[in-house]
């Protein structure tokens, strides 16, 4: 969990991709370092699995760097995929072998290997080993990409969309192998997905990209300590369709306005107290406040009148 | 120890830990020197990042509610500090606002406010 020293796992500075047409990232800097939950969330098509594929040496950097564990994942491949246990949406894995037999081929690509750990994780999971992997349902496909994942006990576990599809008892197991992995030695998790609730709760660092960019990133805890709904009245005077933006845009930290029958809804991100005063300021009384759930921030900022970028 | 956590109240799920440890001290569902969940096991249980976990128990341990045995797990306090005077006001004060601008909502005038809260105190009681 807090290990003595803190190491970098994966340090990436202004990454850029471009798909043809596509900016698939855009002057993307992230740093994670030991012990960290590490969480990207983005709708389809914002650039997680793509970032991810950088981490794993699949993509070369177009512009910009990556670094795994102090060194290029695309030149030296072997020392970077050794010390990571990597579990994608869709686990590509030979249909025609048993369990048995992936497990022991898997192990030989692996220094260490732990069997006693692959057969623990098994027996939770409850999967047999004489089975073929074409009969596993998808969930019992992702209970053996876990098991895969982990039984090298890796530094870094690299999760991307694992518990798309799945029912909540297999999301469990997911959840229950990223506690376990930085429970133990400080070990990092790194994972997408579009399950806010769950990124919520097991998360220290969240990142949020949209269209190849980063829109937030930082620790968990300030994200949702700094997110507020502030509901103010309308006035008779303002317009369904924002005539009063240039008064909006001039309040800091607001992130969407929009207005609610009788009132304006502000989504601001910043000090509350900065806003109490500006709205104090313009005569307009705080009819209600609170924090934004995770959910909350992410449709605050992908949609409506958005004023997203501004951080 | 049954610690539950509302995802959507926005308060945070290490206040949330705390609050509710002391919940628990307080009416005496967790006795002196008996040992709570450790870290991992509470993290497991609540499927929430162990960093959180620890941290509400390193907060915990600094106000005295809980102390640790090395290597041994965390034990709650003997007689721990009561809830400060500016911590029981913010935690009551955050109630009344709430409670304040529902009632302005409704054009329920602050005496009829405090009259509901006599009744109410009231019928608490017999």
């Amino acid at each position: 969990m807090t290990s003595l020293t803190t190491q970098t796992i994966v340090q990436i500075d202004r990454l850029g991709r471009q798909f043809s047409e596509t900016r698939a990232l855009d002057d993307v800097s992230i740093q994670v370092d030991s012990g960290q939950v590490f969480g990207i969330v983005g709708e389809n098509g914002a650039g997680k699995t793509t970032l991810i594929k950088h981490m794993l040496g699949q993509y070369k950097a177009q512009s910009g760097s990556v670094r795994m564990f102090g060194v290029d994942p695309v030149r030296q491949p072997e020392a970077v995929l050794s010390r990571i246990g990597y579990l994608s949406e869709e686990p590509d894995l030979p249909a025609w072998m048993r369990i048995s037999e992936l497990l022991n081929y898997s192990s030989a690509f692996y220094a260490g290997w732990d069997r006693d750990y692959a057969a623990e994780l098994l027996g939770v999971f409850g999967l047999d080993l004489k089975q073929r992997v074409r009969n596993l349902s998808k969930g019992m496909r992702t209970q053996l990409g876990l098991c895969l994942a982990q039984a090298h006990r890796p530094e870094l576990l690299l999760l991307d969309e694992p518990s798309s599809g799945l029912d909540p008892n297999v999301r469990r197991d997911i959840l229950s192998a990223i506690i376990r992995t930085v429970a133990d030695e400080g070990r990092t998790v790194i994972f997408s997905s579009h399950l806010l609730e769950e990124v919520e709760r097991v998360s220290d660092q969240l990142m949020m990209l949209q269209a190849g960019k980063v829109l937030l990133c930082g620790p968990m805890d300030k994200v949702l300590a700094n997110h507020h709904r502030i509901m103010v009245p309308a006035k008779s005077g303002d317009g369904e369709n924002g005539q009063e933006e240039s008064f909006w845009r001039a309040m800091p930290g607001l992130v969407r306005y929009q207005q609610t029958g009788a009132e304006w809804q502000l989504d601001c991100y910043g000090d509350y107290d900065q806003f109490q005063s500006f709205l104090a300021q313009a005569q307009l009384e705080v009819l209600s406040h609170r924090k934004l759930s995770l959910n909350d921030i992410f449709l605050t900022y992908s949609g409506g009148t958005s004023l997203a970028g501004m951080h | 120890m049954d610690i539950y956590l509302s995802p959507h109240d926005g308060v945070p799920v290490y206040l949330q830990i705390i609050n509710q440890v002391k919940h628990l001290v307080a009416t005496r569902r967790l006795l002196p020197d008996r040992e709570i969940l450790p870290i991992r096991k509470l993290a497991e249980q609540l499927l929430i990042n162990p960093n959180t976990v620890a941290r509400a128990y390193r907060e915990l341990e600094q106000t005295g509610w809980v102390y640790k045995k090395r290597g041994a797990g965390t034990y709650v306090s003997d007689n721990p500090s009561p809830l400060s005077d500016s911590e029981r006001n913010r935690i009551i004060g955050e109630r009344i606002d709430g409670l304040l601008s529902e009632a302005h909502q409704m054009d329920i005038p602050l005496d009829e406010l405090i009259a509901m809260i006599r009744r109410h105190h009231a019928g608490r009681k017999s």
